[in-house]
């Protein structure tokens, strides 16, 4: 199924989950945060929330800013 | 020699920031370095303890191994201020600030700056009040960048902004402070720490926002862009020092003619 992951199209297997989706990545140990549709998913639920198709999801991180 | 120059009337009082203890007076941004090592080495001459970050999309399947900026610039040793640059709605702005906490494990204190144009990038006052509101309700603890509006400064501490941060010319333009006289002001008013917020060039403009009495300030392309930033980032640790220490000292009132400092007493010509 096809998911929108920081704007491009994404295809993960049915019944993901967040995690699934962020150890795919190589993301496991990154500090990350993550958000689905709009709404942070805290860390702590990253194992239980299943991605549907057509979700948006924003991984992002800190970078150098003023 | 009088007491006005013991050992006792030497100290400081330290910066105070949501009920945290700061010892360095000197904020700094991790943008435009050439890379992390340079980012740490100007960090660490800077002395700073509150260091600001941006934060934007991970890269997906590029560089997985990449170091993080959190990796060099650890939580732990640092008070990490998350940033809104690039935002300029008020909606943009919470959201990043939201995305900032879970990165951080619920870290709350936040530089809230929203843009009102690329060309200037001075704030847009209108949604950095929408946004101040619903960060604080969202319980937030909101550094806020401004104009040097005495006004809108008040109205910002008012609302429960814990730092409000005046620019004093536009971000990376290294102007200087262009209104010092705005600044004192808004200095005159506050009941909250005073930062000025971007527009730094030199030391001798942090100098000069310490000497007016700011109680901090906050800066990045005044010490990346320099051609040597960690010496740039010691300069401006002392700058930011001397001007802090010429404050309190209270500087001499100005006059327009002369006045001799050696005695005309005992003359023998």
């Amino acid at each position: 199924m096809d998911v929108i992951l920081n704007g491009e199209p994404k295809t993960i297997k049915s019944d993901s989950s967040i995690l699934d989706l962020i150890q795919l990545l190589d993301l496991g140990d990154a500090r990350i945060a993550v958000e689905l549709n709009l709404e942070i998913v805290p860390r702590s639920e990253h194992s239980t929330i299943m991605l549907k198709a057509g979700d948006t999801l924003e991984i992002v991180h800190a970078i150098g800013g003023g | 020699m009088t007491n006005q120059g013991s050992a006792s009337s030497l100290v400081d009082s330290p910066l105070v920031i949501d009920g945290k203890t700061y010892q360095s007076r000197l904020l700094v941004g991790t943008g435009k370095y050439k890379n992390l090592d340079e980012t740490r080495e100007a960090i660490t001459a800077s002395g700073a303890e509150i260091v600001t970050v941006a934060v934007r999309r991970t890269n997906i399947g590029q560089n997985p191994g990449e170091p993080n900026l959190l990796d060099v610039i650890s939580p732990d040793k640092y008070t990490i201020l998350p940033n809104t640059a690039g935002c300029y709605t008020a909606k943009d702005a919470v959201r990043t600030c939201k995305l900032a906490r879970e990165l951080l494990g619920g870290h709350n204190l936040v530089k809230l700056e929203v843009l009102g144009d690329q060309k200037t990038l001075y704030p847009d006052i209108t949604e950095t009040l929408i946004a101040a509101e619903e960060l604080i309700k969202d319980g937030f603890k909101v550094m806020v960048y401004t104009t040097d509006d005495p006004i809108i400064a008040k109205r910002l501490e008012e609302m429960g902004c814990v730092a409000v941060m005046p620019l004093g010319a536009p971000i990376g333009s290294g102007l200087g402070i262009r209104n010092p006289y705005n600044i004192r002001m808004i200095l005159e008013n506050a009941t909250v720490p005073i930062l000025v917020d971007a527009g730094v060039g030199t030391a001798s403009d942090a100098t000069i926002a310490m000497e007016l009495g700011c109680d901090g300030v906050l800066m990045n392309t005044a010490i990346a862009a320099a051609q040597n930033p960690v010496m740039m980032a010691r300069a401006m640790k002392g700058a930011v020092e001397c001007g802090r220490d010429a404050f309190l000292a209270g500087r001499m009132p100005r006059k327009l003619y002369a006045s001799a400092s050696s005695p005309i007493d005992g003359t023998f010509f």
